[in-house]
């Protein structure tokens, strides 16, 4: 395949080079649209064909390139090029990113569980003689001596390391003086083991060495299934950023362009933004004349024009012409900063959620370990001995092993996120779930969310739109895209000329017609409502077109859901008044505000707060940031920009809005499946304690409840695959 | 009876070789990209095809 390759207008890339020791240097892209055999060997044999390249590798299953050069001056550009021309977009990885997107803590996780499997099933393969009541006929006191002392060298070992994750946890909870789950867990374990030590040297009863490594491995399936759903959120939302490219180009004094990482860009910097791009920092335009789409910032429709001297807010989008701007601020320091800021405020009041595992423990760990202590001392006071008393509480701590809260709730809530996965939701974490659950108000920005967020013609005579379609065909503008859509396939304007910011001129069989502003066409004075555009042949009448921001096709189906649903709903828009009391009319939403500016959003969720409401705040732009962070909890279009989706506890994609009155269906399904785990282990442990204290639970009836209740509470979080389905 | 100081210690080892095993595969990053390795394998090594 002949590839050409423009290294004239190819902007630089080296900053996402990672320069290796030995004089290579290695990149990561993330590619899109690969899907199969074929895409990967295309990609691959293309890659590392061209020069300087010694090695690329696609990993399919996350999207990933890895490319390796022979030198320190890889070309990235070309890579990126190729891949373009192949038809698979790519976008570089900033090195630190892409360097914490390797996920160290799942590989431990799971090498844990193994040792620990490995610790379980050994351990028992030693109990099952013990337990066989061979001895009473082959087997020798001697024999069954060297039974478990084989079992103790076997699982200590894999406890100490299966248990670590546990030990650090709880070491770090007390720390802070706190109690987590990891504090009885870790109590019992290393009691377990100290206990089953001195039965061994005694030749005593009772030994719980395999036990004390399969509650280890039955805890690390709950505790790896629970990180491998946070790990799957993170990485995804590292995709999300690396798309979003927070890149600039910038000029440099030579005249080169070159890529950056936004948090490179100095002030003073010129920076080219082309049309479609979004604005990188805050600057100064120098040359150009465009529109500037707010939309995301202020939640305001209606396009915005610049030219030269104008000052322009980063996060804003560019629609028309090729912009210079002078960089004004860094990235940090840029309009979004103070919205940043607020957002940080929200993540820590968000912080304070106290999860339903770790209420369930505040209540289980004190109630244990007093019930625990009691039977030794009550042991001790009914004449028991010390050894016994000491092993009636250790069996009692064993027999009540907290698997319905380290298991069964990551449980349910990896199989709801799965559940939600499909449907197109993304899930950041288990606590998230446990919020929405709760929401009993839902709070809706406008622009991008009950709407689609893009114009689309809503008035305008059919015969009209043939004559203006072939010169909208022509155009970029969004609004004549728009037109173009509505028009269909069809032929397109000859001669054309696009003036950014005005309009677009061209040759329709042979007559000059423009397309574009009011001024555009010759008409002074004049501007409706609606945003609109104007057509007209030379010398001819001037036709309008009116665009408007439709609401989504599930926009008032899905208000109506959580309507039923017994959730009360409010519009904040940063919108003018007409547009939203538009949109409410519609919905049958009787709270709305218009006009709103990211403070005033945040402060209506605060008060909304303040009166003990649990609100779900759905929004995408910038000026939803900070109230998505404060709210109980938040979900964001997958179109949001990437602070929104930082935001946010759920991201959807997709056209429909129906996300969101699924995703509280799946949260409330979750959540009374998990509180049946919760009541399930309650009645469990209301009949285990009485046993364990009379003294009538041995090692086998231990290993037993617990395989057996930890297997209950996993075929009931199991259940939620049928949940939430309509 | 002395069978078992045998089979025992023997058993433990393979399920120690398992475990190194899986610790291999782990390290050597094969759980990495389970799609990728389930077409790779449907990939020709070289462009040196038969006809």
């Amino acid at each position: 395949m002949a590839l050409t390759y423009d290294l004239a207008r190819a902007p630089d890339l080296s900053a996402f080079l990672s320069k290796d020791k030995d004089g290579s240097a290695h990149l990561e892209l993330l590619v899109k649209g690969a899907r199969c055999a074929a895409c990967m060997s295309k990609i691959e044999t293309a890659v590392a064909g061209l020069p300087d390249v010694s090695m690329a590798r696609l990993n399919l299953t996350e999207g990933r390139l890895a490319v390796r050069f022979t030198s320190a001056r890889g070309d990235a550009a070309r890579v990126v090029a190729t891949l373009d021309k192949l038809g698979y977009p790519a976008t570089p990885f900033d090195p630190a990113k892409a360097a914490e997107a390797h996920d160290q803590e799942s590989r431990r996780l799971i090498l844990a569980l193994a040792v620990a499997g490995f610790g379980a099933g050994n351990a028992m393969m030693f109990s099952v003689p013990v337990w066989a009541g061979l001895f009473g006929q082959e087997l020798g006191p001697a024999t069954r001596s060297i039974m478990l002392w084989l079992s103790a060298i076997v699982a200590t070992p894999c406890a100490i390391y299966a248990g670590l994750p546990f030990f650090e946890s709880a070491w770090r909870s007390l720390k802070a003086r706190k109690a987590n789950m990891d504090v009885p867990i870790s109590v019992g374990v290393i009691l377990t083991l100290f206990i089953s030590f001195v039965e061994t040297f005694l030749n005593g009863r009772d030994a719980y060495f395999d036990a004390a490594v399969s509650l280890l491995f039955l805890l690390l399936i709950g505790r790896w299934l629970d990180h491998r759903l946070r790990a799957r959120a993170r990485s995804a939302a590292a995709d999300l950023l690396a798309l979003q490219a927070p890149n600039a180009t910038v000029l440099g004094s030579d005249g080169l362009e070159r890529v950056k990482p936004l948090s490179e860009v100095a002030v003073g910097e010129r920076i080219l933004v082309r049309p479609g791009e979004r604005i990188p920092v805050d600057g100064f335009i120098e040359d150009g004349v465009s529109e500037l789409d707010n939309a995301l910032l202020t939640g305001e429709t209606a396009p915005v024009d610049v030219r030269p001297g104008d000052t322009c807010r980063a996060g804003a989008v560019n629609l028309t012409g090729q912009l210079r701007i002078l960089a004004i601020a860094r990235s940090e320091d840029s309009a979004v900063a103070a919205i940043a800021r607020l957002v940080e405020a929200g993540a820590q009041t968000k912080s304070l959620y106290v999860r339903l595992a770790d209420k369930a423990a505040s209540v289980y760990v004190p109630v244990i370990h007093s019930v625990a202590a009691l039977t030794f001392f009550a042991g001790l006071a009914f004449g028991l001995g010390p050894r016994e008393a000491l092993l009636r509480a250790v069996a009692l701590l064993i027999i009540t092993c907290p698997c319905a809260l380290g298991l069964a709730v990551p449980a349910v809530q990896i199989t709801a996120s799965a559940r939600l996965f499909r449907k197109g939701v993304l899930v950041k974490s288990g606590a998230a779930l446990e919020r929405l659950a709760e929401v009993d108000h839902v709070v809706f920005d406008k622009t991008g969310v009950l709407t689609e967020g893009r114009p689309r013609l809503i008035e305008a005579p059919a015969e009209a739109l043939a004559l203006a379609a072939p010169l909208a065909r022509a155009s970029a503008h969004p609004l004549a895209r728009a037109l173009a859509a509505e028009a269909g396939p069809g032929p397109r304007a000859t001669d054309v000329v696009e003036t950014p910011g005005q309009g677009v001129e061209g040759l329709i069989a042979g007559r000059r017609a423009r397309l574009g502003r009011a001024s555009f066409v010759g008409l002074e004075g004049v501007r409706g409502g609606e945003t609109e555009l104007w057509f007209a042949y030379e010398g001819d009448t001037r036709i309008p077109f009116r665009f408007s921001d439709q609401l989504r096709p599930d926009a008032a189906q899905t208000i109506a859901a959580l309507q039923a649903l017994g959730l009360s709903v409010e519009i904040l828009s940063g919108d003018l008044e007409g547009p939203v009391a538009r949109a409410a009319q519609t919905l049958h939403i009787d709270h709305w505000r218009s006009g709103q500016t990211p403070q005033d959003k945040a402060a209506v969720i605060d008060a909304l707060t303040a009166q003990g409401r649990k609100v779900l705040m759905v929004g995408d732009g910038l000026n939803d940031t900070a109230a998505l962070a404060k709210a109980h909890a938040a979900m964001a279009p997958g179109a949001a920009l990437d602070a929104s989706q930082n935001a946010a506890d759920l991201v959807f994609s997709g056209e429909g809005l129906e996300a969101v009155a699924d995703s509280i269906g799946v949260a409330r399904a979750a959540r009374s499946r998990a509180l049946e785990n919760f009541g399930f282990s309650a009645v469990y442990n209301l009949g285990a304690i009485p046993l364990a204290m009379l003294g009538f639970v041995n090692p086998l009836i231990a290993a037993l409840a617990m395989s057996g209740s930890s297997l209950v509470v996993t075929l009931n979080a199991l259940r939620m695959h049928g949940a939430g389905r309509s | 009876m002395g069978i078992i100081l045998i089979l025992a210690p023997i058993s433990v080892a393979l399920g120690l070789a398992g475990l190194g095993a899986f610790w291999w595969t782990l390290r050597s990053g094969q759980y990495d990209d389970p799609a990728g390795d389930a077409a790779r394998i449907l990939m020709d090594d070289s462009d040196n095809r038969i006809g």
